[in-house]
């Protein structure tokens, strides 16, 4: 997905960038809302993280400005205030979620998730391998005449593994992306996850093979 | 909120009293002064009557050769008669001799005047009397002796006058003192009216509106309202001095967390090594920690700031439920938790502070789904019980490890079966504080099938 986060702080933004990127997705980087108008008029984006206090402006005037121009693409607010009293105002302005700062990039991803799926309703991102066809919004997986629903952290598991299909991902990239960083697993936990998708894909063409001592792939049959 | 007030004297109440002092003091006036003019004036009706009558009498006396001889004319008597059924009596004397009529009619102990009457009261035979008294020379063989005339009436009549005269009197008073009453009350109302027109313009301001009183108040309230918007004034700038240093301080505690956060979860992704990464891990739940308790404590205040200052509105609660449950579903979702609204009534309202209700519920399902495993469910409730609505957050969480509601809701106590779990130790003090705060109360309890069930319940909204 391609973001734009519009952030003034240079610290935070370049690891929040790294740290999107490291998922697969590309992040341009506005420091200043005059910069993000610029962003914005040359490029088109999925989504966009939307910092509060910025040197030139205050973000909400931004977002307001923003619906008010009927642009429909779906900000995130990235809050450093107390969530009690920011968070009506917020959507009030028309932000269709917010983080508070400092946030988690999996629960970060989950509500860029739900925002997506709440204004597209139906995924034009689906991707195919073998003779599966997987609906990450819809966080659906179809074979043969056949849809299967996912539960989130198969469903991330799945979209992690279609991506690079015959790739081996470690338990420990696996875990990275379906757990939160702040959660005390051990590596080991992905283990269960892998149990449940493959019976999930059973009997289609495709199949998750364990590769001994380093990980897992997905593969066809 | 609780109102301590200094009782003092009202003015109004004070005012009143005095008003009707002043009332009685002139209603007292008003009928002594009208009872002696109509007594008096009563009086000298009468004595000019009786003085003709006497006068009458005594321009009848005819001197000649041997004595005084008197044609008395009836039509004086009939002229006092016409008064009432009083009794009259006359005494003609020459010297202290009495000529004709009721010699035991005392004579008058001062000289007379001749033809001018000269009054005074008497007792004749027990009957309080009314005498006049007039003295005439009349030439009896040649020489002047002095003839004295003298006419009594009972004073009956008079009396009954003067009764209905005083009985009109004191009606006068009495009407004019509840003239008065009516008066004072009015005066009383219209002195106080600025005030309490002024107490109500302030009274029905929302606890956010700080602007100074602009209203015409009379001269004697100038000082007055100066002096309190004054003070508003200095409110509102050191509140919102307060609140851009909250947000200031929120900012600059939060972003570099944020930052910090942000590279040791590129450093996580970066590293093999499974002892590098729990490290990483306990670094990460580090960060959280504190930016949880920097927010906890911030919104803590900002709870505790807001219970004194209530700005309520009209809530269904059904909706808030709704949509706070929704905007928890992707935290739910990401630690593979199924959270649900339970059906419910689409009309329980609540006259409440949207804010502190908010804080409250997020934290009961904050707290729910931090503590509940994987695959776990989380149900939030609203229903109606006796006056009160019922916010239900049950978990099929840890427990309370046997904690109780008392302990857990203390600042900065948190279970004993949480060290893994980050957490403030704040997020139950402030679902009780605002408990507290809209005339609620909050429980917390394990269920018996395990997990937690927590519920606040504030009061609904009076139809």
């Amino acid at each position: 997905m391609r973001f734009l986060l519009v952030e003034d702080n240079s610290d935070l933004a370049l690891s929040v960038q790294k740290r999107l990127s490291l998922d697969g997705h590309g992040v341009d980087w506005a420091a200043s809302l005059a910069d993000a108008e610029d962003h914005l008029a040359a490029a088109s984006y999925d989504l966009i993280l939307l910092d509060i206090m910025l040197p030139d402006g205050d973000g909400r005037d931004f977002l307001a400005s923003h619906r008010r121009a009927q642009r429909d693409t779906p900000v995130i607010v990235m809050t450093a205030r107390s969530a009690v009293s920011d968070r009506v105002a917020l959507l009030d302005t028309g932000a269709d979620d917010y983080v508070t700062k400092p946030f988690d990039f999996e629960e970060l991803e989950a509500r860029v998730r739900a925002v997506l799926r709440r204004r597209s309703g139906v995924s034009q991102t689906r991707m195919t391998f073998a003779d599966l066809t997987f609906d990450p919004l819809g966080a659906t997986v179809s074979f043969a005449h056949e849809t299967r629903e996912l539960r989130s952290r198969e469903l991330r598991l799945f979209e992690v593994l279609i991506s690079a299909p015959d790739r081996i991902f470690s338990k420990g990239q696996l875990c990275d992306r379906l757990f939160s960083a702040s959660e005390a697993v051990t590596d080991n936990a992905i283990e269960v996850y892998v149990g449940r998708l493959r019976k999930k894909i059973e009997g289609s063409g495709a199949r998750i093979e364990t590769v001994r001592g380093v990980g897992y792939r997905l593969t066809a049959a | 909120m609780k109102r301590v007030v200094n009782q003092s004297i009202s003015i109004r109440r004070r005012l009143l009293l005095q008003l009707l002092f002043v009332a009685i003091l002139l209603s007292g006036l008003l009928y002594l002064s009208v009872r002696t003019v109509a007594d008096s004036a009563v009086e000298r009706t009468q004595d000019s009557i009786l003085g003709a009558a006497t006068i009458a009498i005594a321009e009848e006396l005819r001197g000649g050769e041997e004595g005084v001889a008197v044609d008395i004319p009836y039509t004086a008597f009939s002229m006092l008669g016409s008064i009432g059924q009083d009794r009259v009596f006359y005494r003609i004397t020459i010297g202290d001799e009495t000529v004709t009529g009721y010699d035991e009619l005392a004579l008058p102990t001062e000289p007379l005047n001749g033809l001018t009457p000269l009054f005074y009261d008497d007792a004749y035979r027990g009957l309080l009397v009314r005498a006049a008294a007039v003295e005439r020379s009349v030439l009896v063989n040649g020489k002047a002796l002095p003839v004295r005339v003298i006419v009594a009436q009972t004073r009956t009549s008079q009396q009954t006058i003067v009764a209905s005269l005083a009985e009109r009197a004191a009606l006068l008073g009495i009407g004019f003192f509840v003239i008065a009453v009516g008066l004072s009350l009015l005066t009383a109302r219209l002195v106080v009216k600025p005030v309490s027109s002024l107490v109500e313009a302030v009274g029905r301001r929302g606890p956010q509106d700080l602007r100074p009183v602009q209203r015409p108040v009379p001269r004697e309230l100038v000082p007055l309202v100066t002096a309190l918007n004054g003070f508003m004034s200095r409110l509102s700038v050191a509140l919102s001095r307060t609140e851009t240093f909250i947000a200031e301080a929120a900012h600059h505690i939060r972003t570099p967390l944020a930052t910090l956060r942000a590279q040791a979860e590129i450093a996580l992704r970066q590293t093999e090594n499974e002892e590098a990464r729990q490290t990483i891990r306990s670094m990460i739940r580090s960060v959280d920690t504190s930016a949880r308790s920097a927010g906890q404590m911030l919104e803590h205040a900002a709870v505790v700031f807001r219970s004194d200052q209530r700005s309520d509105e009209q809530i269904d609660l059904s909706l808030l439920v709704e949509d706070i449950t929704e905007s928890y579903e992707p935290s739910a979702e990401m630690k593979g938790v199924r959270l649900v609204c339970l059906p419910h009534a689409h009309d329980i309202t609540v006259d409440a502070d949207r804010i502190l209700l908010e804080a409250a519920l997020r934290n009961l399902i904050d707290n729910a789904i931090k503590y509940t495993p994987k695959d776990g469910l989380v149900e939030v409730s609203v229903i109606s019980a006796e006056g009160f609505a019922r916010l239900e957050v049950k978990d099929s969480g840890r427990g309370l490890f046997g904690a109780q509601a008392a302990q857990l809701t203390g600042r900065f106590q948190r279970g004993a079966n949480v060290e893994d779990v980050v957490g403030s130790g704040l997020g139950l003090t402030i679902v009780k504080e605002v408990a507290r705060s809209l005339n609620g109360r909050f429980e917390i309890v394990e269920r018996e099938e395990g997990g937690t069930c927590a519920a606040l319940y504030v009061p609904l909204r009076s139809r």
